[in-house]
């Protein structure tokens, strides 16, 4: 076992599966001499060498289409993506190209998207998007969202061993904020399961990535204060859903709330409480709710920002409302 | 409308062609005209139920460049190459298929016309938003570097995707990392009903290959021979490691966009000019004036021809649609 930060643990993924399998590389914006934005990167161009951590033309779109022709003829490729705001160059590339391959042609597409996601950060309205919903509407991509070291090391490697594209949506509030214990060696995590951090059977409180944390400071606090016990899922991967476990959940419990970090409308949530109110309605006791971002850009401020993204005393709140109910 | 000017360029030293392989071009162009007439007459007939695209004009241009590949290379055609794609060896059962929609076609009907793959031929199709195709064909190059295949990777766009981002970021990213890519810009004149003077304004679109510091060149993409020998040149050169070059090959359309456009826009006395250099009929005579053939040899060709078409569209109809219940089947690969 080793206490691993966060985002050495996604680093730790890539580089055993970069030493496991010589079809695996990375190609991105500054991630090789320089070693990333982040530093995700660092020491990789010195061990695996230039032809497998390739420091690209400024262009997502270059970068995720060169990712996707190479993972058509059966490279696998680990795309860096320097903000997850950026994809939006690339956009196309994505949903166009790699989610429709393997539906037309029957061709594996073994291509992982790195997507450093979200805000807590003042990284103002270009640095901090959750732009995560955007895929979750196109079919033919997976998407993962690890919330701690753990998990983030062993989706990696799953996504990497995965013969789709996958969108990893890492957490740059997570990324030196969160440790935690990390087994020497090989280890996976699913893709299309989540966890129960946190047993309860009050509430039933949804989530992934950075509010996982906000979540269970929450439930620790409506557990001290109300009585209240909430069990906490953390989803994990978003697509395709954990149906089995948010039904279960929802059965379990009577009161289901779900938190994103992304902006409320048209989000993730929206899709998990449409899933809840067709398939265990009659097991509900107060609505489903739903707690995210304000429908805004995430602006720069820190008063501002601070306003408008989701955070534990608004989570304690609208469980408290759910419990009342 | 003044056509893009061809600058006199100075052709390579010609590669020798047989004159085996003079015939086979000819027939590769005929093939790929009866076919796309093929294709007409069965949209006429109810039987193509989405669009039929051709390309007449474009048959020197698809043919003459696919012909200087070599099997372990990679082609990335468009919509109006159908004769590069017969040239890489499809069969005319899969792309009466594929037309028509069949459930043994290579998409399994997923997606129609020449937007399959066929990796045992290495054809990758095309997607409607044609220039996001240039990015994924710099990454197979890039692979097929990566794997010391010593594989050139060939794509096409026409003037009007020439004008989208992915053609200059996925040239670029080709230039600056030195990939084994050549791109020939199809200037057909058209991009649907928008003329070439509304898409840009150089004087020749290889002029934007100085941008790139790459090879640019402008050629006649009527006279198959001419195409041949310049994509030769520029696919010996990424072979051996020279990076991409940008060739701009002048065709005309000549006809609509689609079946279902009757190009009414385009001026008839530019489809009359054009008419006379009609790629086909142009290969035809000069091959009849080197003695290699005459109207007996023709007609032989064209039967034959007729027959091999015939028999794969009654193969091709004789084949059922997708079972609607396997519409969901293949979204994820296992």
């Amino acid at each position: 076992m080793a206490t691993m930060t966060y985002i050495d643990a996604i680093a730790r993924g890539m580089w055993e599966e970069m030493e496991r399998d010589a079809s695996v590389f990375l190609i991105g914006e500054d991630i090789g001499a320089y070693g990333g934005a982040f530093k995700t990167t660092k020491g990789f161009l010195e061990r695996f060498g230039e032809d497998r951590v390739i420091d690209s033309t400024l262009s997502e779109a270059a970068i995720l289409g060169a990712a996707t022709g190479a993972a058509v003829v059966g490279m696998r490729p680990v795309a860096e993506m320097q903000f997850a705001d950026f994809v939006t160059c690339g956009f196309n590339q994505i949903v166009t190209n790699a989610a429709k391959i393997h539906y037309r042609w029957h061709l594996p597409v073994p291509m992982v998207v790195r997507l450093p996601s979200g805000g807590y950060i003042h990284g103002g309205p270009y640095h901090s998007a959750s732009t995560e919903a955007w895929f979750f509407h196109v079919p033919g991509l997976k998407i993962v969202a690890p919330s701690n070291p753990y998990d983030a090391k062993g989706l990696m490697k799953s996504a990497i061993r995965d013969n789709n594209p996958v969108l990893f949506f890492e957490f740059k509030y997570l990324y030196r904020r969160i440790k935690g214990e990390i087994p020497d060696g090989d280890y996976t995590v699913p893709l299309g399961k989540g966890e129960v951090k946190r047993e309860g059977g009050d509430i039933a409180l949804l989530t992934y990535g950075s509010t996982v944390h906000f979540a269970l400071e929450a439930a620790e606090i409506l557990r001290r204060e109300d009585g209240i016990e909430t069990r906490v899922v953390d989803l994990r991967t978003l697509l395709p859903l954990d149906a089995g476990l948010i039904l279960e959940s929802a059965r379990a419990t009577g009161k289901v709330l779900i938190v994103h970090e992304a902006n409320l409308t048209g989000g993730i949530g929206g899709e998990i409480a449409a899933l809840i109110a067709d398939r265990a309605f009659q097991h509900l006791d107060a609505p489903v709710r739903r707690l995210g971002a304000l429908d805004t850009p995430v602006p720069y401020a820190p008063s501002l920002e601070e306003a408008v993204l989701p955070n534990t005393t608004g989570i304690v709140q609208a469980l408290r409302e759910l419990a009342a109910y | 409308m003044a056509a893009t000017k061809m600058l006199a360029v100075p052709l390579p030293p010609s590669p020798s062609v047989t004159n085996a392989q003079k015939i086979e071009l000819y027939y590769c162009m005929r093939l790929t005209r009866a076919c796309d007439d093929a294709i007409l007459r069965l949209y006429k007939q109810g039987q193509v139920v989405g669009g039929a695209y051709t390309g007449r004009g474009n048959e020197a241009t698809a043919v003459g460049s696919a012909f200087a590949l070599e099997d372990r290379d990679y082609l990335f055609p468009m919509h109006r190459d159908l004769g590069a794609h017969l040239v890489k060896g499809q069969t005319l059962r899969h792309i009466f298929l594929q037309q028509l929609a069949r459930d043994g076609s290579l998409t399994r009907g997923r997606d129609g016309t020449g937007h399959y793959a066929d990796p045992s031929l290495r054809i990758y199709g095309n997607v409607s938003h044609l220039a996001a195709m240039i990015p994924v064909a710099a990454g197979v190059a890039l692979a097929s570097r990566m794997r010391k295949e010593d594989a050139v990777v060939l794509n096409y766009i026409g003037e009007g995707g020439s004008n989208v981002g992915d053609f200059h970021e996925g040239l670029n990213m080709a230039a600056v990392m030195k990939l084994p890519l050549v791109l020939i810009i199809e200037n057909n004149q058209f991009a649907y009903s928008t003329p070439a003077r509304k898409q840009y304004a150089a004087a020749k679109l290889s002029d934007r290959a100085a941008g790139y510091g790459i090879p640019g060149v402008t050629i006649d993409g009527t006279d198959v021979m001419t195409v041949y020998a310049v994509c030769r040149t520029a696919i010996d050169r990424a072979r051996k490691g020279g990076g991409p070059t940008l060739i701009e090959s002048v065709t005309m359309r000549m006809h609509g966009h689609s079946a279902s456009d009757d190009a009414s826009y385009v001026p008839a006395a530019l489809l009359q000019e054009w008419s006379r250099k009609d790629p086909v009929h142009t290969f035809e005579r000069q091959l009849g004036k080197e003695g290699l053939l005459d109207p007996d040899k023709i007609a032989a060709l064209q039967e034959k021809i007729a027959g091999e078409i015939e028999e794969a569209i009654a193969f091709a109809l004789a084949q059922p649609l997708p079972p609607p219940g396997d519409a969901a089947e293949g979204v994820y690969a296992p």
